[in-house]
């Protein structure tokens, strides 16, 4: 009995010094927040550092997705290079799990630490692919899918890809 | 000096006054509540958010009065009209200053102790009223509750009785000048306080409302200014329990005579205040048998003891006089 009193009284006090401790929370609209590089928020498509489109348009990202929110139409450029026709993504579903970045293989789709994303009409959730696109490469500068992979796209045949061996003739009998 | 326009005035002003003071506690205690749990609190309408307590007020105003169909109709209005008079009716004993009280009842303390007692009507009937199980079961701790600290309650404050030989609060706020009773009646402090915060239903001893467990007790049913004025009544208690608590333990408008003694009164009040926030943001919830164990088992036989203690001194002091 005395122990939980003096266990309560305890208490009391433990609390009260807090009324000299700062608060937790911030003062939002005006202060803003600190968010880490890696705070998943609004979803943004990138380039690579030539300032062409990342998006390879394989759709992985619209299958990871746990809420589907994301629609795309794979088409192609003269230099057989794969892009999205459209990319779509409705943030009025999209719960930022981030699962799409993951998906990527491209490092196109990628969240940024920003959250303010509210609308008066619900219509404006959707984003589609000129507001998701931005003009730089985000957080990996320096990636370019096409130059490391090993398609032939126009410019780039089979093995001049970066780290990439010329292809062999299999049918050749030299060794 | 006492005549009645004078009166007329007081009484004008400690309901005013009450009245607004419990509105804008409502305010304050979410903010202080803030503080202690470490983040801002409502400071967001007007200077400091104070605006609160009136979007507040407006809100439960032009709210719709909704009277279940299958509720006991009068008493359901009647339910929480009585708490917001009876409380009302108990500041009618407050000394605030000296000469600045409504009456100067011989029993004043009694006449409090009545009142509060009536409060508990209140959410009895509001409970029993509302024919739903939730505010039903919050009407059923209230009555266990009361039976289990009523007892105390009264025999706590006997030994400042004893001391100052009198019910009147200015009596015994005039008792204290040379030595506080909080120091010669430190049990009694203690259990009026506990009983204190049972009266008021103010957590830990918010049994009846409980609002983890029975959705809101015994105003589940009620709405707009009906539970408006449960809040208010609620919060009145913790105003009249605080400044009765001045009167009796802390010297009521007694200090240094640099400030007049009205602000003293208000200071010791406010603080008290602040303590009740302090238990609200720090203490856990007892179960009511646990309580109603507590009551008595420890604090109806510690009471019984302060009594015979300060009865005995009492008397030991007079065969050496």
């Amino acid at each position: 009995m005395i122990e939980a009193i003096i266990s309560q009284i305890r208490t009391l006090w433990t609390v009260f010094l807090h009324s000299f401790s700062r608060p937790e929370t911030v003062q939002y609209p005006e202060q803003m927040p600190y968010l880490a590089p890696r705070y998943r928020g609004r979803i943004i498509l990138t380039r690579d550092p030539d300032g062409v489109e990342r998006c390879v348009a394989c759709n992985l990202c619209a299958v990871a997705c746990p809420v589907d929110c994301i629609a795309l139409q794979k088409t192609e450029d003269e230099d057989g290079r794969w892009y999205p026709e459209f990319f779509r993504i409705n943030f009025s579903r999209c719960i930022m799990c981030g699962f799409c970045e993951e998906a990527c293989p491209t490092y196109a789709i990628q969240l940024t630490p920003d959250f303010e994303m509210c609308e008066y009409d619900r219509q404006n959730m959707v984003y589609e692919k000129e507001h998701l696109l931005i003009d730089g490469p985000g957080k990996y500068p320096d990636y370019s899918f096409y130059r490391v992979a090993g398609k032939t796209i126009g410019g780039k045949d089979k093995g001049e890809a970066e780290n990439e061996a010329p292809p062999v003739d299999v049918k050749s009998l030299l060794p | 000096m006492r005549d009645e326009l004078f009166i007329y005035v007081i009484i004008f002003s400690t309901l005013f006054g009450t009245i607004t003071y419990a509105a804008v506690l409502v305010w304050f205690e979410r903010r202080l509540l803030g503080f202690w749990q470490d983040r801002h609190g409502p400071n967001r309408v007007g200077p400091f958010g104070i605006g609160l307590a009136f979007a507040d007020i407006l809100k439960l105003l032009s709210k719709e009065d909704w009277v279940p169909p299958f509720s006991d109709k009068f008493i359901f209005i009647f339910a929480p009209t009585t708490v917001m008079i009876a409380m009302l009716m108990g500041f009618a004993v407050v000394p605030f200053a000296p000469g600045i009280y409504i009456a100067d009842l011989n029993i004043a303390l009694l006449f409090f102790l009545g009142m509060t007692s009536l409060a508990v009507y209140s959410v009895l009937l509001g409970g029993l009223a509302s024919r739903n199980k939730y505010a039903l079961l919050g009407g059923l701790r209230s009555a266990a509750q009361m039976v289990s600290y009523e007892v105390f309650m009264g025999l706590s404050v006997m030994g400042v009785v004893m001391l100052s030989g009198s019910f009147s609060l200015v009596d015994i706020v005039n008792a204290q000048q040379d030595l506080w009773f909080v120091v010669s009646q430190f049990l009694g402090f203690f259990v009026f306080l506990i009983a204190g915060i049972a009266e008021t239903h103010r957590l830990p001893f918010d049994l009846p409302e409980a609002e983890h467990e029975l959705v809101a007790g015994f105003h589940t049913e009620y709405s707009g200014m009906k539970f408006g004025m449960f809040m208010l009544g609620e919060y009145l208690g913790v105003i009249l329990i605080s400044s009765i608590m001045t009167t009796i333990f802390f010297g009521g408008w007694l200090g240094p005579d640099f400030l007049p003694p009205i602000f003293w009164f208000a200071l010791k009040t406010f603080i008290l205040i602040c303590f009740f926030v302090l238990l609200r943001a720090a203490i856990p919830r007892p179960r009511y048998d646990q309580l109603m164990s507590l009551g008595w088992k420890v604090m109806l036989p510690l009471t019984l003891i302060n009594l015979m203690a300060t009865g005995g001194i009492l008397l030991w002091l007079e065969t050496l006089s």
